[in-house]
């Protein structure tokens, strides 16, 4: 897939280092890839090989110690953290393993959020958008359920078209599985192949191999650099997986 | 970010925890109902013995037998009491300009007696206008008259509480006489009812009678006990104590303009109402003050519950910053949710104050008297305490680490 598409993210000799105490502990050491526009990725690693630090730095969350971080062409690291905010509301979407979801609140509620902190939006833009991104998401039947009258499919669901509703540059994706049954994570996985074939780019963090068989690409990290970077040309169906999935068991 | 979306954000974060919402409001209720009930207590107290002092007639001056020499015990030369004579109610009542009306004042104690019933009680010697001046009715029969004054007749107004004890209540005893230490003296005139004072003194139980009969027949004295004097107006009445002073100066050879070596003193009805209207403002100020201290408490508790609620609610703050709000944004937020928190205290709270100042004033007989800059000051008092005591939560919420606060557990 190389490539007249365009680059929506580029890491040049990336490395984060945190004192702890009189260490260093070296948690991304020299880290450089692009990322092109509509590819779905999977970074994948076990615990301590850098994958959160690195997600923390892809959505401008964190600032590398060295190197450089372009997102959609905007160079992060010099960035102070009231511009980096500013660059996660318009450019990037979060989807967390827990949610996330506001308390006692309704699922238009939920997905208006990112929408609120940005003045260009009134607030029947907002509600429109929410109310599209839910439809996008499967839920236009439930704008109105609250948060805790939902499984937890139908919140990720709310929490995916959150990170949907500011139409970011990329979907960030952290373990988004990790809390759902099987079944509940392939109906996951199918929705982000939708994303995916509709033109959205996914980077999906996750320490769970299996998910790397249905995205384009697949970033392996360990000890802070990156062990293996290979394109997948055999995309599995999610939606097939989840067909051939047996049937829930009433017991 | 815009400030009304802000506000909608910070609402919607109250209303999502009503228990708590309404917990912290409570001390900000309480605080504010008591600081409202408490200005109602002082201000309507003040009404009230103001209101009692204009019946008394707000333009009225009193002038006294000797230096005013203030408070204090020292004991003065009974000399000294003895200086308002004939001659000076004669001058206060020519050429009246600001003064309108005279009545000197001669008193004496003792028993009045009609038929085999007797009674304990006052004679006041007064001229032929006091009635006028205290705007008092004669109820029954007419005042005694200018020449009753000059002949120094044996005439008097009775008070009902002297009717009650010497005819019996409903007794007509106009025209009857009575006998005041063996002086017969006859009823032209039964006054009407005036009731108790605030100091508890019946003023229904007076006999008034010409000054000139009490001088003569009754006390045996030359001089005035005070000569009482009604200026045109309450505004005039410092103009007509100028004209009262420069007249007793000039009638008394007193040449000392500044007042420092008067022989006696004139007091304004309108001077001791302003003396007792500042002493209840200074009452109805303490009582604030002290009711100031629960809204201080309340201020407190609101802190304590932002600061619980910024680190309950770590995640969601962590989640407001990964979506785009800037630590500053954050903490406009909690500011606000503080200030509504306590601002809604404040509008319950003046309600509360308001109630219970409507159901309490009445039962103790005072009018309900609650300032609207009362009400004005303690809202923005509300204000006030929302930002002083959200600051704390806001700027612990603002320094959050998104990282850290969106993985917390």
């Amino acid at each position: 897939m190389e490539e007249d598409r365009k680059v929506v993210i580029e890491l040049q000799d990336v490395k984060r280092y945190f004192k702890v105490g009189s260490e260093t502990v070296k948690a991304l050491r020299g880290v450089s890839f692009k990322i092109h526009e509509g590819e779905f990725v999977t970074i994948q690693g076990t615990s301590g090989s850098g994958k959160s630090t690195l997600l923390n730095q892809l959505g401008c969350l964190d600032t590398p110690t060295s190197g450089e971080y372009f997102l959609d062409g905007v160079a992060v690291r010099k960035m102070s953290k009231n511009q980096r905010a500013h660059l996660r509301n318009q450019k990037i979407g979060f989807v967390f393993q827990n949610y996330n979801l506001l308390a006692n609140t309704t699922a238009v509620e939920n997905v208006e959020l990112p929408l609120m902190y940005n003045s260009k939006y009134s607030a029947r833009q907002r509600r429109e958008a929410a109310v599209k991104a839910l439809q996008a998401v499967g839920l236009g039947d439930r704008l109105n359920h609250k948060s805790n009258q939902m499984s937890g499919g139908q919140m990720q669901r709310v929490a995916i078209a959150r990170a949907l509703v500011n139409d970011p540059t990329i979907l960030l994706a952290d373990e988004a599985t990790g809390n759902l049954d099987t079944r509940t994570s392939f109906e996951m996985l199918v929705l982000f192949q939708k994303l995916h074939a509709e033109g959205h780019t996914i980077i999906f963090v996750t320490h769970n191999p299996e998910i790397a068989e249905y995205a384009s690409r697949n970033i392996n990290l360990r000890d802070g650099m990156i062990k293996e970077d290979t394109v997948n040309t055999n995309i599995k169906s999610a939606a097939e997986a989840l067909a051939a999935l047996p049937l829930p068991q009433d017991d | 970010m815009n400030i009304i979306n802000l506000i909608k954000v910070s609402i919607t974060a109250v209303a999502a925890n009503k228990m708590r919402s309404f917990l912290s409001t409570l001390g900000i209720i309480i605080g504010v109902g008591a600081v409202i009930a408490m200005m109602s207590i002082g201000q309507g107290a003040k009404q009230n013995i103001r209101a009692e002092l204009s019946t008394m007639g707000s333009n009225l001056l009193t002038i006294r037998p000797g230096a005013d020499n203030g408070p204090g015990g020292v004991r003065k030369d009974p000399s000294a009491m003895q200086t308002l004579k004939l001659s000076d109610y004669q001058s206060l009542s020519q050429n009246r300009e600001f003064v309108k009306y005279v009545s000197p004042e001669v008193m004496a104690s003792g028993q009045v007696v009609y038929g085999n019933k007797n009674a304990t009680t006052t004679v006041y010697g007064e001229s032929e206008e006091y009635p006028d001046m205290k705007q008092w009715k004669v109820e029954q029969g007419v005042a005694f008259t200018q020449d009753d004054v000059r002949r120094s007749a044996k005439v008097c107004l009775v008070g009902k509480t002297v009717v009650d004890n010497l005819f019996g209540e409903g007794a007509d005893p106009v025209g009857k006489v009575i006998r005041f230490k063996s002086i017969p003296l006859s009823i032209v005139g039964v006054l009407k009812s005036k009731g108790y004072n605030s100091w508890g003194m019946d003023q229904d139980d007076v006999i008034i009678a010409p000054f000139t009969c009490v001088m003569k027949r009754i006390a045996a004295q030359n001089y005035f006990s005070s000569i009482n004097c009604s200026a045109v107006s309450e505004e005039l009445s410092d103009a007509a104590m100028k004209e009262i002073q420069h007249k007793l100066r000039e009638n008394h050879k007193i040449k000392d303009a500044s007042g420092d070596s008067d022989d006696f003193s004139v007091r304004s009805m309108a001077e001791m109402m302003e003396a007792i209207g500042s002493t209840m403002d200074m009452v109805t100020l303490i009582l604030g003050i002290a009711a100031g201290f629960s809204l201080l408490i309340a201020g407190i508790g609101i802190m304590n519950i932002m600061l619980v609620s910024v680190t309950e609610r770590t995640k969601e703050i962590g989640l407001r910053m990964a979506v785009g709000a800037t630590g500053f944004v954050i903490s406009v937020q909690f500011l606000i949710e503080a200030i509504v928190i306590s601002v809604t205290g404040g509008i319950f709270g003046v309600l509360l104050g308001l109630g219970a100042s409507n159901t309490i004033m009445p039962l103790v007989g005072l009018p309900s008297v609650v300032p609207t800059w009362a009400i004005v000051l303690s809202f923005c008092i509300c204000v006030a305490i929302g930002c002083i005591f959200g600051y704390l939560p806001a700027r612990k919420a603002a320094n959050m680490d998104p990282i850290e606060a969106i993985r917390h557990e």
